[in-house]
């Protein structure tokens, strides 16, 4: 290696102050088998200058081996790094890339588009702060582009770059590309997103990637990574209430005890009052400690040491929090899971769960339903299959703290974890602690759109209020037709009666019967569009 | 900047320091991609620590190794870290980095385990008359397998990073490992939120890698940034080499066989990666000082790992090491 003479200007201290004040962008690009994911960052990579000589080097020979380029330059396999996936042509896991510009660092993290690998795409997308949604011109919207949308929206990423990949094979055409983005937007208008930017775009030839293209003047937005460069994406973890999980108790000597923890919102002071959680006590922050010295606060995004001013049990796993806008608290909480284990997720399955620094036994009490992944509409089930997204009810052996999802990711997050395998089977957001109120059976149909946003009590009343009017017309209208049939008022009455009677009692023991029946359970989804499915893939 | 030498020295049961010590106060924009990038790899140490039963720090000697060890120093201060270094030593290591490790060690208070594979000792095995490939193999995968079953560790700290190689930018924070030490990149759990799932069955094992997300110029800020001592193998300095395929090897001691009429010559080199000195490539440079290197690092046109013999022997090498066991 040879070292280019440095310019004599170069001053360290000036380079690190314009590194320090570089902003931090997490991103994620997703989308359906080869719509073009890993070609698209091998290519900003590349494009940006982050690829060394002997990468490119070795870049060159492997395209020549295993690329689909005919012995051009294959980006894809600058990222896929596995050897089966490199066979196989397709991602398997997340890559985790970095690159910076003069105006902001990234991580950008590659995920896997086959159905297969969805749950490493969630572990991608769980951290970022804007998506990347990779569309096939030709294809257009698929199952799987409407899963990865949901599951993005479902982890609170708010901010989508809709990138419509493969311009070049339909010829530029504006009428498409506006017909692919008027379609994603009609779809996602409940899933809460702040902005969707559409960009038509070509990854193999680098249009619109780095720079501009010049096939679609009718286009004027900013290039992908011009928009990756700009987007706004609100920091609002310091202005939240305070919570730091409990990872480890310090004790290195009788004198000092301290709590360590990763802040995961708000911020805190020494002399702070705050509460333990789930216990409730009360208490105040007497130092905050760091071997850099002891701090007079910390903040969001810092891993620091706090000692208490008085003598309170305090154990892994427990929150410390603020006093106002406190974290709840309870051991029966309503959850949406994506569930990525192969066997179903059925009422009575046992797990652990892990969320911030604690783990509990949990168990399923109720599946309530699963979201349909074309029409977003929630459909009632007696269990989920693999890479469904649905409503849950957990019960758990001892209270936690949490927030919701919605107010804090990082304390509203959790996994479950098989307890024999120990692997990790599901993804959940906590929605809120269960209302004691018993959950009617007959609330069967929920077809209100998707409100991550507001998942309430209030809808759940208002489903319950609709099932009874519902079955308050069904009685009405079977005594109105008895009555025109038989001219007997008290006939009529029975009849009316009876039907409400034993639909109830039926209908309850039709569930139960099927809930013991796992035939079909997989293929219940409607297959609406035509993407490509799971199994058959490799 | 003062903070791990006093945090080093001193020693448990004496009180620590009450203020007015906040040495860096909070820039007005917040928190910096490097505070960012040490809570986060403080967290995961404390994680790893708290979810296994008998963690172990791999300790390699090289900068990622310093700084993972100051990170160390820092998650559990006032207490000093509750786990040992492991050194997997494979005897053809540089001496300045045996000399380095002994040092810190000792300064440190710390416990060090060091370990050889008897077995390849006993037949000689070594880079350079069995080649990179099976010296790898016996003195570093079978090494550390025989350490970690040896004293019982269910968790092992490594400093890989995700910047360095294609298959490490696959693997997660927590890597499980079989009873057998092999990594199966298609059973990988997912860490939604940095939520790590450190459970494992009976004879399973972890590797940890707090420095996941740091690239190469990271570590370099953070080492001038904090201070960290490091081998002064890192920093130019007239060393005697000889060139093979392309490759400036160090002649550290009178094992490397030198080829009929090859003669080492003094050349200002440093190293951008440290292992064993005939499978390690130097560079030639002029940068002794720690703002030299990070500008260098800066306008380099080659990877890290470009000296590296190891890397290279064949396709897709490290993963295929990394299933049989190798960090």
């Amino acid at each position: 290696m040879t070292v280019r003479p440095a310019p004599d200007s170069f001053l360290l201290e000036d380079y690190l102050a314009a590194h320090e004040r570089k902003s931090l962008l997490r991103f994620i690009t997703c989308g359906s088998v080869d719509d073009g994911k890993s070609t698209l960052i091998g290519r900003l990579l590349y494009e940006s200058k982050r690829l060394f000589d002997d990468q490119l080097a070795t870049l060159e020979r492997d395209s020549r081996k295993h690329g689909t380029q005919g012995g051009g330059i294959d980006f894809a396999l600058l990222v896929d790094g596995l050897a089966s996936e490199r066979e196989q042509g397709i991602t398997i896991d997340v890559a985790y890339r970095f690159f910076s510009t003069d105006r902001r660092t990234f991580i950008v993290a590659d995920t896997p588009g086959h159905e297969q690998y969805t749950r490493n795409m969630a572990t991608g997308a769980s951290t970022a702060d804007v998506a990347i949604l990779l569309i096939d011109a030709r294809k257009g919207l698929t199952r799987q582009t409407r899963r990865h949308a949901l599951l993005v929206s479902m982890l609170g990423i708010r901010h989508v770059a809709l990138a419509i990949n493969k311009m070049d094979l339909v010829e530029w055409s504006e009428e498409r590309f506006k017909h692919i983005s008027a379609e994603f937007r009609t779809f996602s208008v409940n899933l809460g997103f702040d902005q969707i930017a559409a960009i038509p775009l070509s990854a193999l030839h680098g249009e619109n990637v780095v720079e501009p293209s010049s096939q679609a003047s009718w286009y004027a937005g900013p290039t992908l990574l011009s928009y990756l460069e700009t987007v706004e994406v609100e920091q609002k973890a310091e202005a939240e209430p305070f919570r730091m999980p409990v990872q480890w108790v310090n004790r290195p000597n009788p004198e000092f005890r301290g709590f360590a923890g990763f802040v995961t919102s708000g911020r805190v002071k020494s002399g702070d009052r705050v509460r333990i959680l789930p216990s409730g006590l009360e208490t105040s922050i007497a130092q905050i400690v760091t071997m850099d010295g002891v701090l007079n606060q910390a903040v969001a995004g810092q891993s620091v040491t706090l000692t208490l001013s008085d003598e309170v049990d305090i154990s892994r796993g427990d929150v410390i929090a603020s006093l106002e806008r406190q974290a709840q608290v309870s051991d029966k909480i309503d959850a949406r899971l994506f569930w990525m284990a192969t066997e179903h997720l059925k009422e009575g399955d046992q797990f652990l769960l892990k969320i911030g620094a604690a783990s509990v036994p949990a168990r399923v009490v109720r599946v309530r339903q699963r979201i349909d992944l074309a029409s977003l509409a929630s459909v009632p089930v007696s269990s989920l299959g693999a890479n469904d997204i649905g409503h849950v009810v957990l019960a758990l052996d001892q209270p936690i703290a949490f927030d919701p999802y919605t107010e804090s990711r990082r304390t509203g997050g959790f996994i479950l974890i098989d307890r024999e395998s120990f692997d990790t089977v599901a993804i959940g957001l906590v929605d809120g602690a269960v209302a004691e109120q018993p959950i009617n059976l007959h609330v069967v149909r929920n077809n209100a759109p998707l409100a991550w946003i507001k998942w309430t009590g209030e809808q759940k009343r208002r489903s319950a209020l609709k099932a009874m009017s519902w079955r308050v017309i069904g009685s009405v209208a079977t005594i109105g037709a008895a009555m025109v049939l038989s001219q007997d008022i008290r006939l009529a009455a029975a009849i009316g009666a009876t039907e409400v009677v034993t639909k109830l009692v039926l209908y309850y023991g039709h569930e139960r019967l099927w809930a013991r029946i796992r035939y079909g359970l997989s293929f219940a989804t409607g297959q609406h569009s035509g993407g490509p499915q799971s199994s058959g893939a490799k | 900047m003062t903070g791990w030498r006093d945090g080093a020295m001193r020693r448990a049961g004496q009180p620590y320091p009450q203020g007015p010590a906040l040495e860096r106060e909070l820039p007005e924009a917040g928190l910096t991609h490097l505070n960012r990038l040490e809570a986060e790899s403080i967290y995961i140490m404390r994680e790893a620590v708290a979810e296994s039963d008998n963690p172990v720090m791999l300790y390699s000697i090289g900068k990622d190794s310093s700084v993972l060890l100051h990170l160390a120093l820092k998650a559990f201060y006032p207490a000093k870290p509750p786990f040992p270094l492991l050194h997997v030593d494979t005897t053809w290591k540089f001496r300045e980095m045996i000399a380095f490790r002994d040092r810190r060690a000792k300064e440190l208070g710390l416990d060090l385990l060091v370990h050889t594979n008897p077995d390849g000792l006993a037949r000689n095995i070594g880079p350079i008359s069995h080649g990179s490939e099976v010296h790898t193999d016996v003195m570093k995968t079978q090494a550390l397998k025989q350490a970690l079953e040896r004293y019982g560790f269910d968790a092992a700290f490594g400093g890989a990073r995700r910047d360095e190689e294609k298959s490490r930018a696959k693997e997660r924070v927590f890597s499980l490992r079989n009873a057998h030490h092999r990594w199966d990149p298609k059973r990988q759990r997912p860490e939604p939120w940095q939520l790590y799932n450190g459970r494992k069955r009976r004879g399973e094992s972890l590797r940890v890698f707090p420095l996941s997300n740091w690239t190469e110029l990271d570590i370099w800020l953070y080492i001038h940034r904090e201070n960290i001592p490091i081998v002064p193998l890192y920093f130019a300095a007239e060393r005697p080499v000889v060139e093979r395929d392309g490759m400036l090897v160090m002649v550290d001691d009178d094992r490397l066989p030198l080829h009929p009429g090859e003669q080492p010559q003094p050349r200002s080199v440093r190293f951008r990666t440290l292992g064993c000195y005939p499978l390690t490539g130097a560079v030639e440079s002029t940068a002794a000082t720690l703002p030299d290197i990070i500008r260098e690092t800066l306008e380099a046109r080659t990877s890290e790992r470009h000296g590296r013999a190891i890397d290279k022997d064949t396709a897709a090498s490290m993963e295929r090491k990394k299933q049989e066991g190798y960090f």
